[in-house]
């Protein structure tokens, strides 16, 4: 056999080689939707895998809508909102009342995307208020406004004796499916993913990068602040209500400040102002908290240190400011290469 | 009357106990411009520390005090020195996110140790005294003065010593001052002993007051402490004691007045409409932001 003249390839480089095909290559990204779409329609329905791992699936989905959501302010947006959870206890509560106590109990599984959606709105008509605030307060003061909310929407709705008060609403249907969770996530990544690649979705870049030079430069700062608070706050709505109808039941201490916290870890694990690195960051999370379960109350005391470490040697998480070619519009990589062409000729230029 | 008298006392307690832990918040703001977020554990480590003197080494009240303080101010000069110090220069975000990782580990960490509440054992007698009505503890008197000479003692350092010419210097410009040899690490670990300490005498003045603990009890009361320094403005020392007692006053008001579940709300409630009126707090003042 004819020896080739080039010398054998390392391990590595062909692994950037193939990496290369895949992340250049759009078409695999439809066939792995319908991959996923038909995968979470056969999972349950043959028990390909243990009910366990099948919780913990829904888990990443519901943990990858919420990080996404809060990415959008606290990555794309610049700010700090530590009050996420807020907006999730509206839309469980939103979608736990309404499938417990209003929908008819046996027209349930045709409803509850519904009662989802319901949950959805209902947040977002709150993020609505919350956005008010952030057009004066930035920065610090904008966190304690967030905060403030979770406090507030934890106790009012313990002092609701309608919905259950501090004792909860218990006996939710387990209407969270699979293919319901998988559903959701891909049309979050979408819809975030084009609303940041759009003229509004750039208006709230321009806001993190300079607020006073965005407004000079006639972006609407008021309009995206209030679109990117309603978009984030609609998601975690949703993520909420599906997290209500797996986990069947909710109190307001679920809702706790604790929740927020462990959304802003997953954001920052996986990277600020990221769609790969939010769905990287919240799957890490989840599954690594599941996996280290043998080492007991030890893992809490792992956990954080892990961020700790992370935070040290790479500040911006796994994948700050940097993404996936497969979420980055066609124009926009071609820019990048354009304009990467031209430096590096540039610095021949200069070199030689 | 005596009850509005009997309720200001309570809040008096309580908002000496939000201030302490507030100025911790308060101070390092003001010179690192990052917010401690595990200021409110480390309160909660002041606690235990205390319930471990008492308990094991069985030290009357002042050293366990002292022990708790030291203990806690050394444990928050090495959580500088190890993970706040190297992030520095990184972004603002990274530094916060490692706090709350922080927090978050000195919670877990007493968790396995303690995973059940302790009922810390009584240091000090009690007594009750009844004047015209009003009932008062020695506890109680004891909470506020001690917390209230603690604060003039920050005072006086920060505003009559050179190291507290150094702090605010370095809060006022962190790249000239250690230009003009101020050293700026050994300034932001005095910080940090002080802030700290002071947390963890809130913290051990809160386990005589209220004795049973555990190792959450931080988060509440350590978020509504940094929501003290921020009515109060944030970065300024005086500004967090007043936050601390105008939140202790709203909050056993609402408790005395209203059913005790809107505690909360109405505290929260309160905080938003001080913001609006006053975004950057009571003694605040708005950085003018240069274009």
């Amino acid at each position: 056999m004819a020896q080739t003249s080039h010398p054998p390839l390392t391990l590595r480089q062909k692994l950037t080689q193939l990496w290369e095909k895949i992340a250049t290559n759009r078409r695999l990204l439809p066939i792995l939707l319908v991959v996923g779409l038909a995968l979470s329609f056969l999972i349950p329905e043959f028990n390909l895998v243990n009910p366990y791992v099948q919780l913990i699936m829904m888990y990443v989905g519901i943990n990858i809508i919420l990080t996404l959501s809060l990415n959008l302010i606290n990555g794309y947006m610049g700010e700090f909102s530590v009050g996420h959870a807020g907006f999730m206890a509206v839309g469980a509560y939103i979608s736990a009342v309404l499938t417990t106590q209003i929908f008819a109990r046996d027209l349930n599984p045709w409803l509850f995307p519904l009662a989802v959606l319901a949950g959805g709105i209902g947040a977002a008509l709150i993020g609505l208020i919350v956005a008010i605030p952030s057009f004066k307060t930035r920065g610090d003061y904008l966190a304690i406004v967030t905060l403030a909310f979770n406090m507030i929407v934890k106790s009012v709705i313990e002092n609701i004796e309608a919905i259950g008060g501090p004792r909860g609403i218990p006996g939710i249907p387990r209407l969270t499916t699979l293919p319901w969770v998988f559903i959701w996530t891909v049309l979050a990544v979408w819809v975030i993913r084009n609303f940041i690649y759009s003229n509004h979705g750039r208006g709230v870049l321009s806001i993190r990068e300079d607020e006073i030079a965005s407004d000079l430069m006639s972006v609407n700062t008021r309009k995206s602040k209030l679109l990117a608070f309603t978009l984030s706050s609609f998601f975690a709505g949703i993520a909420g209500a599906l997290f209500a109808h797996v986990l069947q039941f909710i109190s307001p201490k679920v809702f706790d400040i604790l929740k927020s916290t462990d959304i802003l870890i997953m954001v920052y694990l996986g990277g600020i102002g990221s769609i790969g690195g939010s769905i990287l960051g919240a799957s890490i999370f989840t599954i690594l908290l599941e996996l280290l379960r043998p080492l007991g109350m030890w893992r809490m005391v792992l956990m954080p240190l892990v961020l700790v470490l992370l935070m040290l040697f790479r500040p911006r998480g796994i994948m700050g400011m940097r993404e996936f070619r497969w979420f980055v519009p066609i124009d926009d990589l071609e820019a990048t290469r354009r304009w990467r062409a031209r430096k590096e000729a540039g610095d021949a230029a200069a070199s030689s | 009357m005596t009850t509005f008298l009997q309720q200001t006392l309570n809040a008096l307690q309580l908002g000496s106990i939000y201030a302490l832990i507030a100025l911790g918040y308060t101070m390092v703001y003001g010179i690192l411009t990052m917010i401690n977020f595990a200021h409110g554990d480390l309160f909660m480590i002041g606690a235990f520390f205390c319930f471990l003197g008492a308990t094991f080494l069985n030290l009357p009240f002042i050293p366990s005090l002292l022990l708790s303080m030291v203990g806690v101010a050394m444990l928050g000069v090495t959580i500088e020195r190890v993970a706040y110090r190297p992030l520095r220069s990184a972004p603002r975000v990274s530094a916060i996110i490692t706090a709350l990782g922080v927090g978050i580990f000195l919670e877990n960490f007493t968790l396995v140790f303690f995973p059940y509440p302790q009922s810390v054992p009584t240091l000090l007698k009690t007594v009750i005294w009844n004047i015209g009505g009003v009932t008062i503890s020695n506890l109680q008197i004891l909470i506020i003065v001690v917390a209230i000479l603690m604060m003039i003692m920050l005072d006086v350092i920060v505003q009559k010593t050179k190291v507290g010419m150094a702090m605010r210097a370095i809060s006022w410009d962190k790249s000239v001052v250690p230009l003009m040899g101020v050293p700026l690490d050994l300034i932001i670990s005095i910080t940090f002993a002080l802030g700290t300490s002071l947390g963890a005498t809130a913290g051990t003045l809160y386990a005589i007051a209220f004795p049973v603990i555990d190792p959450y009890m931080g988060i509440l009361v350590g978020w509504k402490a940094f929501i003290a320094a921020v009515v109060g403005g944030i970065g300024n020392i005086r500004g967090a004691m007043i936050g601390g007692f105008i939140l202790g006053i709203v909050e056993i008001m609402v408790a005395a007045f209203m059913p005790s579940t809107y505690r909360d709300f109405v505290a929260f409630g309160v905080l938003l409409i001080l913001l609006i009126f006053r975004p950057y707090g009571i003694l605040g003042k708005p950085r003018p932001q240069k274009v």
